[in-house]
């Protein structure tokens, strides 16, 4: 019968603490929601020049884009209101453009003043011609160029989204936190319990008449006491001891010099994951000499510009995303990029001031192992990510496998060599793989663990 | 009873007065300890809160904090080009044709660079003539690098802007114009079309323009007499390959004689092919390159080889004329007048004696016999200068008749005889500035200092032979503020051509004759088609254009002594020729040092000579006897080093003191030699400041000079590679035999494979074996083919390992203990007897300890080398055993072997117990007494950052504490088979290439793969010349050698 009350509390705290819970989980949920609704409203603003600006903005990133933004000089000029810059300060009208843009060169051979005009500005470079274009395409195309200025909106939408990631991952920090107290809070309510519990199955012991063990115990050697005695015991103890430390000891001095997950900071925040990810970029493409050289080749400069020569900022959805997840506005990585290549963005030309990019080196392989990119990229043709590990996942690069002999090794001993369509490999495959009488030579096999062909 | 003896430690103390060893016996140290100093004020002892206790907890705090300082690794850095030049690719080494054309050397070579960087020379193959790089173009890579080279021009020492030269230049010699005196351009030899039009318009712009060419060891006698006989001012060409005789009168032509590069020709026909190969009697005074590798050598002082080679002219027209000789020798003389008769034209006779009678009496030999060897029709123009020339010069600066000094690639101070003539020239002149690119004798009594590029920063170009030009373009920017010489003539002459373009106008018009520049430009020769071109020499315009009134008397003076010297006269003088009292002088250019425009090079300062094996030095050559009459000697000391005597050699009244001495084998009695290009001093590091300038007794320009030597006091210790100087009778090292044996007997008789006693059965050792033997008939196997009977041991192979391998420089005191790194060495042996073959046979006639025929005395006889020795050169590097004693023992398993067949060293693993050394037969490896980079206690060039610029960036640089050897070129075998896999294709024969064989000019070491059969090196695996080094130890090289065949033909 007096049980009975002392199961209340138990159900009753648990109780407490599943309402608890409850009520977090909705303030968090609640503060999700506001983040995803800024935006979308600009692009109702269309043009009433007869064109369609949507079919308009395909085009334009298709054909145009390369040379021409809307708003700032690229290799060709700045396209916003083209049409009506052209009718208001030169007098030209649309024909001249359809005539322009189906062929450039032909307008400029013809003597025409402004034609030859542009293309002295623009370094005699012609423009391509486009003559696929249908006057209505161009018609699209104007009408998107003279759609409003989509600029001002762009940075309002992207401040907004920033500011909604902000206050999102702001959120969840904290939530994370709470989840954290409530559970150290449970945790903490479970051991009072605990010792709740027990200290009424003590009493209800002694109410019951149950002789505790423990003043018996009292009369007998002490438990270290005993141990201290035996002799064997203590050395038993003391070789595990020795043997369990000597291999934490072992274990630390094997990670002396392993710089697996090495990430610096670099002077230019590169993003691997929006380069090789997102985009889709060949590693090869930059790291070129990989194909031929031992070195895979830290890319210069002139390779960025390739590219950054036309995209001199990123889409206001990556922007945003980097300052939010990173912490990083891409467009003044972009712009360390200018200033190092002496690019003078206003002119479109090369300042020559340059300042090389002094990137922190993150594989180094010790100088007395030699290991070439070409043989194990051209010859064995083996992923870049092998080694390097989802470099397209890295936001910042880090070193992915261990660069370990043993690691070397272990791949040399389980990889076939590449022999397809290699006659340097077929003699010699033949013979060793009748020797060894297998399929397939592994590197190890064909002489891949030879000190020699590392250390010299 | 004790002893009353007393102790004393100086005969002071037996004063029982001295004061000062009363107050030392009181004081234990003779200066007083400044104790004061540091605890003489207590006050500030105590007022410090520093006690003992804390000071040591600072001392264990910092050392925690370094040592886990220490666990943090370096941030390295990685700079890429900004815009990456279109044709380098880091990592992958480009070539570029050029030449190397100092005043010196002349060739045309390639130049592999990385990233930039010039790194290594190799041969042009493309290249007819000057094809050849010997050590010193080897190592003018090094050079370039030099860390004390000039970095900008100066005047009278302080750092001047080029502007500024250029204006003082040009005020000079436009102020110059019409006055009395003279511009003079003093200058190295070019041999370049352009350079030579370039003067020729520098002349016409300023009238009185004396362009002197100057040499710093002449050959003008040769010149003289080629001048005289055919018009031109050259050397005749030789090729030594079409020579079935070759008859030489201390002609070193394997050495520097005529601009060198003849040993390619040689070796062709050294080679026993079809049972024949050329015969090589050399007369000379020196031991020389070509007298170690003759067939037969007289030793004839350089009075003794004039009559030698009038007699031997007489004799060949069937006359007779008077001087004295031995008997021998005359004998001998008679005996090569009769294999000549019969040799007719397969016969060459060729002098180096700096006398033009004797260069015009041979010019007449080979004119006479036809030889099919000589080549008068297209000479080489290596060397232009002409010593009177010269001399008038420092006349005319003497006399106030120079107003304008300009020199380009001299260094007369240092080389000139008569210097302090010079230096008071040169106060008269009005202007005088010297081209240059260290800071030399001459640059510090000019008053301009003109900074010039090294070669491998010029643009040039070069007609070494007629009808073969070569082009020298610059495989680097310039690393300082410097400018050439052509470059600077041009801007003086007020042209806005750069020198590039002025070659390029050059070629076009006179050179190239419609084809292609491009193209000439990427092979770095073109051959002139069939006599199309008008040879345009420097000598040309120079001696032909009408120059400043006072240098035409001197002119027909040359000439008339020239033209009118008749064969008749020119014998009668050779007969006539007399010693001049005391010991006939020598002097001649050493292998690795030539003139000595490289000294500051620390490769060529540690390269063995390799005659003497001597580095670091040179010396007087003294014969044994000459020695033993003057007191001269040479002895080892307990820690291996060499010691010898110190001598003065006195010529006309200039001594130069305290040459150490050599005793040479082979050295003619009552001769002696000294070589150029050492006793350098202003510039250089005081560890490169080594030897004696031998310059000073180069008097009147002749090589050989009257001199009396006597001994001088002191010992001089040298850097000798190799003190054991003979074979010891073992002839299984050097195999050689004779043509004749050769010819006729089977190889079994003169290349027996050593036999072994196996269950008291004598069996070939190559039948015995230890071990089981690795599979090596799959994939490549390599081995390496050393003929020794091309070897001319001329160490062109020693440089290039150096330089490919990242070999350290350890200094003179290093080799002198035995400490010396280079992977690859040319042991040089002489016989004890008169031959090899008769050490073997006295070896193997001992019969007992003691006694006439004891091998007590007899193995001590046969110790001493010869008067006249048999020379024999071997390169020994890494055998590359497949069975090889060093793997067994190594406790680490540093050292292993692989299937390739090269016994490979991972230094990283190990830990320096130089058991391999100890235990390698063919004492091969190196090991790393002390870190030698970064090292300022070796201040050679791995530590500075000018002088790492070399290191290959494919090959370790090795620490300290490791073991290191040959490694047969790994890195380059690697990379050849990339190259294959990449492309998908086997491998070629002749891509297998070594760092020695791929320099080795004379085709005497082939690389490649053995398993290849159809490869050259597999066809001479299976020569009947082909033995292993010590082949009983039975530890199968991959290395083989060539039994050296000598002509000992007489008839």
């Amino acid at each position: 019968m007096k049980k009975v009350p002392y199961r209340h509390p138990i159900s009753k705290i648990l109780g407490i603490t599943v309402l608890f819970f409850l009520l977090l989980s909705t303030s968090i949920f609640a503060q999700e929601e506001a983040s995803s609704e800024g935006g979308s409203e600009q692009t109702e603003a269309a043009a009433a020049t007869g064109g369609d600006p949507a079919a308009g903005k395909a085009l334009f990133n298709q054909n145009c884009a390369a040379c021409h933004s809307l708003t700032r000089k690229m290799t060709g000029p700045a396209l916003a209101n083209v049409e009506s810059r052209l009718a208001e300060d030169e007098g030209l009208d649309r024909e001249w453009l359809y005539s322009w843009i189906k062929n450039s060169p032909g307008l400029i051979a013809s003597g025409d003043a402004y034609a030859n005009k542009i293309y002295n500005e623009y370094n005699q470079a012609a423009m391509t011609p486009f003559p696929t274009l249908s006057n209505e395409d161009i018609d699209n195309i104007l009408a998107y160029t003279a759609a409003p200025p989509p600029a001002p909106a762009a940075t309002a939408t992207a401040t907004d989204a920033a500011a909604g990631g902000q206050g999102s991952g702001d959120g969840s920090g904290i939530s994370n936190e709470l989840v954290l107290g409530a559970l150290v809070l449970v945790f903490g309510l479970l051991v009072v319990m605990l010792l709740l519990v027990n200290r009424t199955l003590r009493r209800i012991a002694e109410a019951n008449g149950v002789v505790l063990e423990k003043e018996l115990s009292e009369k007998r050697k002490p438990l270290w006491k005993a141990f201290a005695d035996n002799q064997f015991l203590v050395l038993v103890t003391v070789v595990i001891l020795l043997l369990g430390s000597a291999y934490f000891v072992y274990g630390w001095m094997m990670q002396v010099g392993v710089d697996q997950g090495y990430q610096p900071v670099q002077p230019i925040h590169y993003s691997h994951r929006i380069h090789a990810g997102d985009n889709k970029i060949e590693c090869k493409y930059c790291h070129s000499s990989a194909r031929v050289s031992k070195t895979s080749g830290i890319p210069s400069l002139n390779v960025c510009m390739n590219c950054h020569k036309s995209i001199y900022q990123v889409s206001d959805e990556t922007l945003a995303e980097g300052k939010a997840e990173y912490g990083v506005d891409y467009n003044k990585e972009i712009q360390k990029l200018y200033a190092a290549v002496g690019w003078d963005e206003e002119n479109q030309r090369y300042t020559g001031e340059t300042q090389p990019v002094e990137w922190v080196r993150i594989h180094n392989l010790p100088d007395f192992a030699y290991f070439n990119h070409s043989q194990h990229v051209s010859v064995a043709g083996i992923e870049c990510q092998q080694c390097h590990g989802p470099v397209e996942e890295m936001e910042v690069m880090y070193q992915y496998a261990p660069l370990t002999m043993g690691w070397c090794v272990n791949c040399h001993r389980e990889t076939n060599v590449k022999i397809e369509g290699n006659e340097y490999y077929e003699k010699i495959h033949a013979e060793l793989s009748k020797k060894y009488g297998v399929e397939q030579l592994t590197a190890a096999q064909m002489g891949g663990l030879e000190c020699g062909k590392c250390h010299y | 009873m004790a002893s009353n003896k007393r102790y004393w430690k100086s005969e002071a103390e037996l004063n029982p007065d001295d004061s000062i060893v009363e107050a030392l016996r009181q004081d234990e140290f003779v200066e007083e300890i400044p104790v004061d100093d540091f605890l003489g004020d207590k006050e500030n002892l105590s007022e410090t809160t520093t006690n003992r206790r804390d000071f040591l907890k600072y001392v264990g705090f910092s050392t925690a904090a370094a040592s886990l300082a220490a666990c943090q690794g370096p941030v390295n850095k990685s700079i890429p080009y900004v815009v990456q030049p279109e044709n380098i690719v880091p990592g992958v080494a480009n070539y570029y044709a050029t030449s190397i054309a100092d005043g010196f050397d002349f060739a045309s070579i390639l130049i592999k660079t990385r990233e930039g960087r010039p790194i290594k020379v190799e041969n042009n193959k493309d290249a007819v003539v000057g094809a050849a790089a010997n050590a010193r173009v080897q190592a003018s890579v090094l050079s370039l690098y030099d860390s004390t080279r000039l970095q900008g021009p100066l005047a009278n020492g302080e750092p001047v802007e080029w502007s500024a030269i250029d204006a003082a230049v040009k005020a000079k010699l436009g102020s110059l114009r019409d006055s009395g005196q003279q511009i003079a351009l003093l200058t190295q030899t070019y041999a370049s079309p352009s350079t030579a039009r370039l003067i020729a318009e520098f002349k016409a712009a300023y009238g009185n323009v004396n362009h002197v060419v100057y040499d710093a060891i002449s050959e003008s006698s040769a010149l003289d007499a080629f001048e005289a006989k055919y018009g031109e001012r050259a050397l005749a060409d030789y090729d030594f390959g079409k020579a079935g005789l070759i008859v030489s009168f201390g002609a070193d032509f394997l050495g520097d004689w005529q601009g060198g590069g003849y040993d390619a020709g040689y070796a062709k026909g050294r080679v026993p092919k079809n049972g024949k190969m050329s015969r090589h009697v050399q007369f000379e005074a020196n031991m020389t390159l070509s007298g170690a590798n003759a067939d037969k050598r007289i030793r004839l002082t350089p009075m003794q080889q004039k009559i030698a080679l009038a007699q031997l002219y007489a004799k060949l027209n069937n006359t007779s004329v008077g001087g004295e000789l031995p008997n021998e020798v005359q004998a001998a003389i008679d005996a090569v007048v009769k294999q000549i008769k019969s040799n007719e034209s397969n016969a060459v006779v060729v002098t180096g004696l700096d006398d033009v009678d004797a260069q015009t009496v041979v010019l007449a030999i080979n004119e006479m016999l036809g030889s099919k060897a000589f080549d008068p029709a297209s000479p080489r123009y290596v060397r232009q200068g002409k010593a009177e020339a010269v001399k008038t010069l420092i006349a005319d600066m003497n006399a106030g008749k120079v107003g304008a000094l300009i020199m380009d690639g001299v260094n007369p101070m240092y080389t000139l005889p008569n210097a302090a003539e010079f230096k008071a020239g040169i106060e008269k002149v009005g202007l005088s500035l010297a081209f240059s690119t260290n800071w030399n004798e001459t640059t510090e009594v000019v008053q301009y200092t003109a900074a010039a590029n090294h070669y491998l920063e010029s643009w040039g170009d070069l007609q070494i032979k007629k009808g073969q030009f070569s082009l020298m373009q610059p495989t680097i920017r310039e690393l300082f503020d410097t400018r050439q010489f052509q470059a600077s003539l041009l801007k003086w002459l007020g042209s806005d051509k750069t020198y590039y373009e002025y070659i390029k106008d050059t070629w076009n018009t006179d050179v190239l004759n419609g084809g292609d520049w491009n193209k000439a430009l990427h092979d770095g020769v073109f051959v002139a088609g069939s006599g199309a071109v008008a040879p345009e020499t420097d000598a040309d315009p120079q001696d032909a254009s009408p120059e400043a009134g006072d240098k035409e008397g001197q002119e027909s003076a040359g000439e008339s002594a020239v033209g009118v010297v008749s064969i008749a006269s020119a014998i009668k003088n050779l007969t006539n020729a007399t010693s001049g009292g005391g010991m006939e002088l020598t002097l001649y250019p050493k292998t690795g040092m030539g003139d000595g425009r490289q000294a500051s090079n620390p490769w060529l300062q540690e390269f063995p000579d390799p005659i003497t094996r001597v580095s670091w030095d040179n010396y007087v050559t003294v014969s044994k006897a000459d020695a033993e009459r003057i007191g001269l000697e040479n002895y080892h000391v307990a820690n291996g080093g060499l010691n010898g005597s110190y001598a003065n050699i006195t010529v006309n009244g200039v001594t130069l003191s305290n040459v150490p001495v050599i005793i040479q084998p082979g050295q003619a009695v009552g001769s002696i030699g000294l070589s150029f290009g050492y006793g350098k001093k202003v510039g250089m590091k005081p560890e490169m400041q080594t030897g004696v300038n031998a310059y000073q007794l180069y008097q009147d320009f002749k090589s050989v000079q009257a001199a009396t030597i006597e001994k001088a006091s002191g010992t001089h210790e040298f850097a000798c590679l190799q003190l054991h100087k003979t074979l010891m009778g073992r002839g299984d090292i050097i195999k050689e035999t004779t043509l004749e044996i050769f010819n006729t007997k089977d190889h079994a008789e003169w290349n027996p494979v050593p036999q072994v006693s196996l269950d008291h059965q004598e069996v070939p050792a190559t039948s015995v074996d230890l071990w089981d033997s690795f599979d090596r008939s799959i994939g490549h196997h390599f081995n390496l083919s050393i003929d020794l009977n091309a070897c001319t041991g001329c160490g062109a192979c020693v440089i290039a390992c150096h330089a490919e391998n990242n070999v350290p420089v350890v200094g003179k005191q290093e080799v002198r203990k035995s400490r010396d790194m280079h992977w690859l060495r040319i042991d040089r042996y002489y016989s004890s007897e008169d031959t090899f073959e008769e050490d073997n046979i006295k070896k193997d006639g001992f019969e007992g300890l003691s006694g006439d025929n004891g091998s007590l005395g007899g193995f001590g006889q046969l110790e001493d080398p010869a008067d006249n020795p048999q020379v024999a050169f071997q390169p020994v590097m890494c055998q590359h055993c497949n069975h090889a004693p060093c793997e067994t023992v190594c406790p680490v398993a540093a050292t292993s072997h692989s299937r390739q067949g090269q016994n490979h060293m991972a230094y990283n693993r190990c830990v320096g117990t130089r058991y391999c050394a100890n235990n390698c037969p063919y004492k091969v490896r190196r090991f790393n007494w002390f870190l030698y980079n970064n090292n300022d206690e070796f201040d050679f060039h791995m530590n500075n950052d000018l002088g790492k610029m070399v290191l290959n960036p494919d090959v370790n640089v090795r620490s300290r504490g490791v073991i290191e050897k040959c490694s047969m070129c790994i890195q380059k075998t690697q990379k050849t088979i990339l190259d294959a896999k990449r492309d998908g294709r086997t491998v070629k024969d002749g891509e297998f290439q070594t760092a020695c064989s791929a320099a080795c000019s004379t085709g005497a070491m082939v690389f490649g793969d053995v398993n290849d059969k159809e490869s050259k090196v597999a066809e001479l695996a299976g020569s009947d010349r082909m033995y292993h080094l010590l082949e009983h130890v039975g530890t199968q090289p991959n290395v083989f050698y060539h039994v050296k065949v000598r002509n000992t033909n007489e008839a």
